[in-house]
């Protein structure tokens, strides 16, 4: 097979075996890689007791799949998968660097780790090589410090095993910080120091297995592609209209945490109590003169380098380095904790960076706290002393530290917005879900729906199988925008952010010059791509132990975005629920869902999926 | 002995993005493959932010066509490259050694010995890294002082260990 390097590497932490594995042509061709093979992977390994594992137990598994156009698509990526601790559903999560290069260079298209080790350990592949190494040395480690021993060691090892090869690239590293040790339902999987594969609570799931990082080195080519003239030809047009797009070339999404803010009207401010403000203290270019200190940044392959570095080079918060920050972290870490001044957003996006935390995850549940505390349902005293006053960023800080910790509330709050709303509403004896936006466990990126200015809609999180994923939603028609799209990218395992410029023929134009398969439209539409929906639907119904979603319940907004915006030009604008109930059944008819949101059993049956069909008859989830 | 018009990569690490295009373009020339370890310039992340395009810099007295024992390596005449016979080499490494920045490397596929050939004067890197607008690698006239080039001749290690002071200040001595 074309672009893929053949082998699949499984991992038994329990007993510390490892031993290749392969997947047919006919199930590579379906379900491609990443998103689409996890979401296989999970469902024929972990389909029949699904609701009864914990995500968070040795039982789950953990991907990391490349796909056929990792490194070839430009901008690599590497997909981590497995029973998600938020969603309890799949969630395809991506992060950017040259882990997914590397992987595949060693010969291996993905990971299959299962069990838990006996002490933390880290997985070491060099080349064909693979090792499970005592990591107790780097445990408890934040970030930062965790790269730098974990990278020396490893320069180390290549320069003893490959001396007469002279210096070699280092290895790619993902790693978890505490958070992810702490098993936090709010933990990234996390690559370089500020790259987190966020959604989905895979950093968790690493630490509930005792893992602390993964390393990969290969020295081989990329695989061998159907046609690498055609490939190199595809990869310099796609360049070339990435490098057209100025805008996010030059800020990134960089310039959105005053922009959506401003113009758009979909920004989380103060837990999305607001998502207008004209802050012009938060507007790009102070991020740009006065912190960013490189401009383009990016990752293997990526024509628009889209990152930047920021550092306070002066004053209380010197020394705090991310990346960007982006506008998911902007936002987050930022207006939606009623914090408008750079320097503060930085030095809190660097801390929960080094923490291991996802940023969208942690920014959302900090956000909760403070309204708690805002309206009186928490305390001083159930803060641990933490004044959680709206700006107030070294508390922000501090009560990060104690989730990634599990320190006191810290260990409520480290469980995500949703659940520490359930376990702290029956504490204070309190209804306390109007204050969580959240989509089934997921807090939701940081772009708004009421105003609908952006590029959201009413059904974008409420109809979604990765929940309040923004880079997966639910969109109208569902043959043209919307997840399976995304599915495609998710699954061939390269940068979105690389593709607005690409339309659909050119996507398939570069799996056929990859993998010799010609898929057309059609196919992925009406075949492959709404199978692997139909599965991660099913799983995210299929969810439990500790949550189970009801579509009829559960596909719906959060209530905060049927409260009227209070501020700026659209106040007054919300969710019509007349409107958003007609189009989540529009959504439904196009992806072949009853008007309950179950998948019928015709459409199960058109795609080959009667033992879905079976499962969710036995749960009565389908009549 | 080599001709007038010769040619110097200028590296501007401060503005590499790390995309690594420089490595994809190099070995698909010479390699026909996406092949980064085979790439006669890699480019090291010690450090995030710290990328280092690391490739020859074409010293003035070629220590390591010097201490070549099977005369593998000669000089081209008109771009100055360092080239490698290799029905010659022998993989023995000794040029690693002998070059200051360790830049030669192992082609990991076959035992040969990978050393930039400035793609017989108009480099690929040099061509993504300009179509991307990123700069940092850029092609000059090759300038008379020749002892300030060599001295650019070093490890990714010793490189980084300046860049990151550069990028991050007293931090950054903290983060390698």
């Amino acid at each position: 097979m074309r672009g893929y390097a053949g082998k699949f590497l499984e991992i038994d932490l329990t007993t510390q075996k490892t031993k290749e594995t392969t997947f047919s042509e006919e199930v590579l061709r379906s379900f491609i890689g990443g998103r689409g093979l996890a979401t296989k992977i999970l469902w024929d390994r972990l389909g029949k007791q699904w609701e009864a594992i914990d995500p968070l137990s040795p039982e789950n598994i953990l991907l990391v799949l490349t796909g056929p156009l990792t490194g070839f698509f430009p901008g690599g990526r590497v997909c981590v998968s497995g029973k998600s601790p938020q969603s309890n559903g799949v969630i395809g999560s991506t992060v950017a660097g040259e882990f997914g290069i590397d992987l595949k260079c060693a010969g291996y298209d993905g990971l299959i780790i299962t069990g838990k080790a006996p002490k933390p350990a880290y997985i070491n592949i060099i080349e064909k090589e693979v090792a499970i190494k005592d990591a107790s040395r780097v445990w408890g480690k934040e970030g930062k410090e965790t790269l730098k021993i974990l990278t020396k060691e490893a320069r180390k090892e290549l320069s003893e095993k490959f001396r007469q090869y002279g210096e070699l690239k280092e290895p790619s590293i993902l790693y978890i910080g505490p958070a992810g040790e702490n098993k936090t339902r709010v933990a990234g999987v996390m690559a370089k120091w500020s790259h987190a594969a966020g959604y989905g609570g895979y950093g968790g799931v690493m630490g509930s297995k005792n893992l602390k990082a993964i390393i990969a080195k290969g020295l081989g080519p990329l695989p061998e592609v159907a046609n690498m003239e055609r490939v190199t030809e595809l990869m310099n047009k796609v360049c070339k209209k990435c490098y057209k797009e100025e805008l996010w070339r030059r800020w990134g999404t960089g310039a959105a945490g005053y922009s959506v803010g401003k113009r758009t009207s979909s920004e989380p401010i103060r837990n999305w109590q607001e998502e207008w403000h004209d802050e012009k203290s938060y507007a790009v270019d102070k991020f740009e003169q006065r912190l960013w200190i490189k401009q383009y940044w990016g990752d293997f392959g990526c024509p628009t380098t889209c990152l930047k570095i920021a550092m306070p080079k002066t004053g209380e918060f010197k020394s705090a380095i991310t990346d960007n920050p982006d506008y998911e972290m902007q936002a987050y870490l930022g207006p939606n904790l009623g914090i408008f001044t750079p320097e503060h957003n930085v030095y809190l996006s660097a801390f929960i960076d080094d923490l291991g935390l996802c940023g969208i995850q942690a920014g959302n549940v900090l956000g909760f706290a403070a309204e708690l505390y805002q309206r009186g349902f928490l305390t001083k005293e159930d803060l641990g002393g933490i004044d959680l006053k709206w700006g107030n960023v070294k508390a922000f800080a501090e009560l990060a530290k104690k989730i990634a910790t599990r320190d006191g509330i810290g260990d409520i709050l480290a469980e995500g917005s949703y659940r520490a709303a359930i376990k702290l509403g029956e504490m204070k004896n309190a209804d306390l879900l109007p204050y969580v936006v959240h989509e089934k466990g997921v807090a939701i990126g940081a772009h708004g729906i009421r105003s609908t200015k952006d590029y959201t809609s009413n059904i974008s999180y409420a109809c979604s199988v990765q929940a309040g994923d923004h880079t997966s939603v639910a969109a109208l028609p569902a043959d043209k925008r919307g997840e399976m799209p995304t599915i495609v990218e998710d699954s061939g395992v390269y940068c979105s952010f690389n593709t607005f410029a690409i339309d659909e023929d050119l996507t398939w134009d570069f799996f056929e010059a990859v993998t010799g398969w010609r898929i057309t439209h059609e196919e992925w539409y009406q075949n492959s791509g709404l199978r692997i929906l139909q599965l991660q639907r099913a799983l995210l119904l299929l969810g439990g132990p500790d949550c189970k979603w009801d579509s009829e319940k559960d596909d719906e907004n959060p209530q905060r975005f049927y409260e009227p915006l209070p501020s700026g030009p659209y106040t007054g604008k919300t969710t019509n629920r007349r409107t958003f109930e007609e189009s989540k059944q529009e959504y439904y008819r196009d992806v072949g869902w009853d008007e309950k949101g179950i998948p019928k059993p015709e459409t199960l049956r058109k795609l080959g999926l009667q033992d879905v069909e079976a499962r969710l008859k036995v749960l009565h989830i389908l009549a | 002995m080599a001709s007038k018009k010769r040619i110097w990569i200028v590296r501007d690490y401060l503005k590499c993005s790390g995309c690594r295009k420089c490595e994809i373009a190099c070995s698909l020339f010479h390699e026909k493959k996406i092949w980064p370890e085979a790439s006669r310039i890699r480019v090291f992340m010690l450090v995030p932010g710290a990328e280092v395009p690391h490739m020859c810099v074409q010293c003035d007295d070629y220590p390591c066509v010097k201490s070549c024992p099977t005369e593998a390596l000669s000089v081209n005449s008109s771009t100055g490259a360092v080239q490698v016979d290799e029905a010659k080499c022998t993989a023995c490494g000794i040029c690693i050694s002998a070059c200051p920045g360790k830049i030669p490397h192992l082609h990991p596929g076959n035992n040969r010995i990978l050393i930039c050939d400035l793609c017989g004067g108009k480099p690929e890197c040099v061509k993504v890294c300009q179509e991307g607008k990123w700069n940092a690698l850029s092609t000059i006239k090759r300038v008379g002082w020749s002892d300030s080039l060599k001295a650019y001749c070093r490890t990714p290690e010793e490189i980084t260990r300046e860049l990151v002071v550069n990028l991050y200040g007293e931090k950054g001595e903290e983060l390698i």
